[in-house]
């Protein structure tokens, strides 16, 4: 094979690692500073890209959806940070959000079953929902929540049924066409390195992963953010002897975990298309990251992000029998040798 | 409390009632009954790894597929298992998915808590990978079309027929797994469970035990999917996936971790969700993503769990009123 | 229950049972069940597939052939396991009087023998592989494919490629049975006119990023040869593209299909594709299809709607000789065999022996224009050359054909490739 073939293939495999970086670190993080291993993680990924293309419908601007879908997701992650995984305070709003969900899928059954009976319209339909859900309500303020902010188990579960909801809802909400992201005319181009073609798009995908890279180092690094940060990550509650607000230092990451698998939906989905079940696609690569570079560790996902790349792309162009082998593989024997991943820490 | 042999005969009785009843209830019941008995023997073995030993495992769906998958090479590439080699089939599916747990556990076992969760997940994503691309032998995304069931003697390509064999496997499965958790070996599982240091000071092996634990587990685990392939007539890599193994993790936690009977009460209602509700209704997957965040938020030890739960409330309330009533007392007087 | 109460029902479902029985005993009923992804990625298919399937029945006030029409449509989640599950609540707990739909080749494998195995008619109207309507076929006897065989629009696309005078075609395809007899029709034409297919690439299904495989395609080749599904089909354009690479592409119908097209970028002009459908034929039927399928669900119909509201067309003619009585399946089948439907798709008859369809087939390059008095400008299939009555055989000879093995991963061998 010839140089040429290697060299584009690395530069494929790298541009890859670009977007899974941006997918990974996100979910590195949220591990690292609470110790939550986030299976809606696909989900943000896939809602970026959906939101980004309304934005576009709406107004035509590409450059304007990124960052309106990635802050857009990063509310929904906050909302279900607050909510959802942590069980002191917003006992009510939790108990609302919970209820209204029930009521409408009570409602839902209901005119479901007599939809004979039931005069059809939404008064029927909007009555049953308020009855079931105050009703709903006043049940859920006689039981008390389980506290699951130590128990990892329960907080995978609680993701996943996350997903299946968001899946669900972006199937609803913006059907179920294969679309696709059309970034603008100049970024679609490609130019000739030495007779070899890259593909604008790619460099811009390693442009602004190494943006962001390097952007989210200096924050770590520089900013008294980033110092309490790492503080959670390396012992939350020396962390919080210290006086770190370490409940606030959660929710900034869940935040920000949340606004880069996004804004890598809205990036990736001029690549990889935008279409339900790619949240799950995503999922298990965006845990090889994490896996193999470490969880909680930026240098960590950046170095497992370019090895799950390149590793993709040559175990595909190579051996296409074992293709998704030679991705899993290579991580459970880092896993086996060092549980934490190559850079994790206790 | 209900005292053991109280409980015993209780589950015996629903399930001699479970199987007077499912035959009689129209034939996509006793399918739908017949595949949930295939995947609650894959939900036990889970149990038997979280409820029992303290181990989530996120790949558990690896050795459902190996069983799987071994079925339906034998039976369409070498027409082995289609009579009474049948029963050999079953003998070599656990123990294929009893090797495999072996090797895996090696890597696995070592790793605690969230890294378990985690090497696990990437076992279980290997196998699906391989079942995905290693197209000679899995016939990669299309799948295996078994052409038929087994029959020697008892024709199993009758529905209810088949049932009867499933349900067989179900119980004996069940009664198995209860006897062990109950030896002294499942004992020791229990208490390493709750104070795995402890055990060791004692002078237990914790690994050896665990490892074991989980060899049991894969091997119930390639039982199921010898069963599934046989229940289904088709095996693809879609029975592996990720959510497989999340799916049977939610099945233990909603009927509750460590009492295997849960597991079974888990499998029905998130596989009645799965095959039944979205028959009915296009909006199902709500439900079940309600069933799983209404599970973990308010359900701390499964369904089973829920009488002792109401119980503990009730004395809560009595409790109270009596500190009331005396506080009441004390400052009339 | 109360007794009252109780008493109150059983008059209730009397009443209901007794209305139910006169008016069975006026109009007879028809219920078919419905298979189609309506969850999971290949979502959108199934809209249009059911979509197809209702305008029909909406045309023609819910009856076919005489017949009330009971439509139950399952989510199949576009998984086999699902399909098979499915099929049999249909069968078992509905009753249904016959299965129609699924989209995958896998499906169609899937189903075929519940079909033996309930003596149920499953009509498969997208979901094809050609060894049901081959090899196979005396195992099936329940199975009609009224939709197409996959290798039948590439037997003359191969003819058409070479009759370009192309003569070395690199072939990418997605990894898997509908790929595999799909890239094996084009090849064995293509290459019986003295092409050659000098490399063979096999995708997994649902890739995305071909950054691993683009670069490792054979650059001296004259075009290339595609097929792709679902969101593949976006992609791969566009980086093929974007790679500097200005070889014609000649690709299997799915490729390019109406269901893909609106969202394609101007990349994809020029390219070509083969299938039995194109939403820009220019015929009056189709006219009157695709604006009749536009005003009312606000896109351009694809072959999944087509092939779906040909399949009603041809159950309704079918059911109206009988009375619309259904005949039971053998029956049922013999009938269809003899109707001749004149679809949007043009002529379409099954032929006798094989259950499969002989049919036009299009070869049709992508054109940005605009089409049936539509004022924007946009993406449609223009027809640049029409194959009529083509068989799944094309001109081989049929027993010949047969001995051959199916089209396969390794079948016909690349004897091109190095």
């Amino acid at each position: 094979m010839s140089a040429q073939f290697w060299i584009i293939q690395t530069f494929n495999g790298i541009s890859y690692g670009a977007l899974l970086f941006l997918v990974g670190s996100g979910l590195s993080l949220i591990f690292g500073v609470m110790r939550i291993v986030n299976l809606s993680h696909g989900a943000y990924f896939l809602w970026g890209g959906y939101i980004a293309l309304s934005i576009i419908q709406a107004t035509g601007s590409w450059a304007l959806s990124l960052p309106l879908a990635a802050l857009a997701v990063a509310a929904i992650g906050i909302a279900m940070e607050r909510l959802f995984l942590r069980s002191d305070g917003f006992e009510n709003i939790r108990s609302a959000v919970i209820s209204l969900g029930l009521g409408v899928l009570i409602a839902l059954a209901t005119t479901a079953v007599w939809a004979r009976i039931l005069p059809s319209g939404w008064s029927a339909f909007v009555l049953v929902t308020a009855v079931a859900s105050v009703a709903v309500f006043l049940l859920l303020r006689r039981i008390s929540i389980v506290p699951i902010e130590t128990d990892v188990l329960r907080q995978v579960l609680l993701t996943v049924g996350f997903a299946y909801l968001f899946q669900q809802a972006a199937l609803d909400i913006w059907g179920g066409n294969n679309m696709d992201i059309n970034p603008p005319a100049a970024l679609t181009q490609s130019v000739a390195v030495g007779g070899v073609y890259l593909p604008l798009y790619r460099v811009f995908m390693i442009g602004i992963a190494l943006v962001i890279g390097v952007g989210l180092w200096l924050a770590m690094e520089k900013t008294r953010m980033g110092a309490a940060v790492r503080a959670t990550v390396d012992d939350a509650q020396m962390a919080r002897g210290v006086g770190i607000n370490t409940n606030q230092v959660s929710m900034f990451i869940f935040a920000l975990g949340a606004f880069l698998a996004a804004l890598g939906g809205v990036i990736g989905g001029a690549f990889l298309g935008v279409y339900p079940g790619l949240d799950f696609e995503m999922l298990p690569l965006a845990f090889a990251v994490v896996i193999i570079g470490g969880m909680g560790s930026l240098g960590g996902a950046a170095i497992g992000a370019l090895a799950v790349g390149l590793a993709d792309n040559f175990g595909k162009a190579l051996f296409p029998e074992v293709s998704y082998f030679t991705l899993y593989a290579p991580m459970v024997l880092i896993l086996a040798i060092k549980p934490t991943g190559l850079f994790g820490r206790e | 409390m209900m005292s053991q042999t109280i409980k015993i005969v209780v589950v015996v009785l629903a399930l001699v009632a479970f199987v007077i009843i499912v035959p009689t209830s129209g034939s996509f019941v006793v399918l739908l009954a017949t595949r949930a008995m295939a995947f609650a023997i894959l939900a036990m073995s889970v149990d038997i790894l979280l409820g029992f030993t303290g181990l989530s495992s996120l790949g558990q769906a690896a050795y459902f597929g190996v069983g799987a998958y071994l079925t339906a090479v034998l039976a369409t590439k070498f027409h082995f298992g289609l009579g009474w080699d049948f029963w050999l089939v079953v003998v070599l599916g656990m123990l294929i998915g009893a090797a495999l747990a072996a090797v895996f556990g090696l890597f696995a076992i070592r790793a605690g808590g969230v890294y378990f969760l985690m090497i696990t997940l990437a076992l279980g994503q290997c196998v699906w990978g391989l079942a995905y691309r290693w197209n000679s032998v899995t016939g990669g995304d299309n799948g295996i079309n078994l052409s038929g069931r087994p029959s020697f003697g008892l024709d199993l390509s009758n529905e209810v027929t088949f049932f009867y064999l499933v349900f067989g496997f179900f119980a004996a499965s069940m009664a198995l797994m209860y006897v062990l958790i109950r030896s002294p070996f499942g004992r020791s599982l229990v208490g390493i469970r709750e104070r795995e240091l402890r055990m060791q000071i004692l002078g237990y092996n914790t690994w050896l035990h665990k490892y074991i634990a989980f060899i049991i587990a894969g091997a119930f685990g390639g039982l199921s999917g010898v069963l599934w392939a046989q229940t289904n007539g088709h095996v693809s890599p879609e029975t592996l996936v990720l959510t497989t193994s999340v799916d049977a993790l939610l099945m233990v936690v909603l009927g509750g971790a460590g009492t295997l009977i849960g597991a079974v009460i888990g499998a029905a209602i998130v596989f009645g969700m799965r095959e039944y509700l979205s028959t009915l209704v296009p909006w199902w997957q709500y439900a079940l993503g309600a069933v799983y965040v209404l599970t973990i938020l308010y359900l701390p030890s499964g369904l089973m769990g829920v009488p002792a739960r109401i119980r503990q409330a009730r004395a809560n309330t009595a409790a109270q009123n009596v500190v009331e009533a005396n506080k009441e007392l004390a400052t009339k007087t | 229950m109360k007794p009252k109460m109780l008493t109150a029902i059983l008059v209730g479902g009397a009443i209901m049972l007794g209305l139910g029985a006169g008016a069975s005993a006026q109009t007879p009923e028809v219920k078919i069940g419905f298979l189609a992804p309506r969850s999971g990625i290949f979502t959108q298919l199934g809209t249009d597939m059911v979509d197809g399937f209702q305008m029909y029945l909406d045309e023609h006030k819910g009856m076919l052939g005489g017949a009330k029409v009971k439509f139950i449509v399952e989510d199949d989640q576009g998984k086999p396991d699902v399909d098979v599950t499915k099929a049999k609540k249909l069968i078992l707990q509905d009753k249904v009087d016959m299965l129609v739909g699924a989209v995958l080749a896998s499906s169609a494998y899937a189903l075929a023998p519940v079909s033996t195995a309930e003596k149920m008619l499953y009509i498969g109207t997208v979901s094809t592989a050609d060894d049901l309507a081959q090899r196979q076929i005396s195992k099936y006897p329940y199975l009609v494919l009224s939709g197409w065989v996959p290798s039948q629009p590439n037997h003359p696309l191969g003819q058409w490629a070479c009759d370009q005078g192309y003569k070395k075609i690199v072939a990418i395809s997605a990894d898997y049975a509908f790929g595999y007899e799909q890239m094996g029709g084009f090849q064995q034409t293509f290459e019986d006119c003295g092409g050659k297919i000098i490399q063979k690439i096999w995708v997994p299904l649902g890739t995305k990023d071909f950054g691993p495989y683009i670069p490792s395609m054979k650059a001296d080749a004259d075009a290339i040869f595609t097929m792709m599904v679902g969101p593949m089909s976006l992609q791969f354009p566009k980086q093929f593209r974007a790679s500097g690479n200005k070889k014609p592409i000649v690709g299997g119908g799915t490729s390019y299909d109406e269901f893909a097209l609106p969202f394609m970028g101007d990349e994809v002009i020029g390219d070509v594709s083969a299938l039995q459908y194109s939403a820009a034929i220019e015929t009056p039927e189709n006219e009157a299809f695709v604006k009749n399928y536009r005003a009312k669900y606000g896109k351009v119909p694809s072959y999944y709607s087509e092939s779906n509201y040909a399949a009603a067309k041809w159950i309704d003619l079918t059911l109206a000789k009988h009375g619309g009585k259904y005949p039971g399946p053998i029956e049922f089948i013999n009938t269809m065999k003899t109707i001749k439907i004149n679809a949007p798709r043009g002529p379409v008859s099954l032929d006798p022996e094989t259950k499969s369809p002989i049919q036009n087939i299009y070869i049709k390059k992508v054109e940005k224009k605009k089409m049936f008095g539509y004022g924007k400008d946009e993406l449609w299939n223009t027809v640049i050359k029409t194959y009529p009555a083509v068989s799944q055989f094309w001109t081989y000879d049929k027993a010949k054909f047969l001995a051959q093995p199916v089209y396969s991963r390794d079948f016909p061998p690349c004897k091109y490739c190095e």
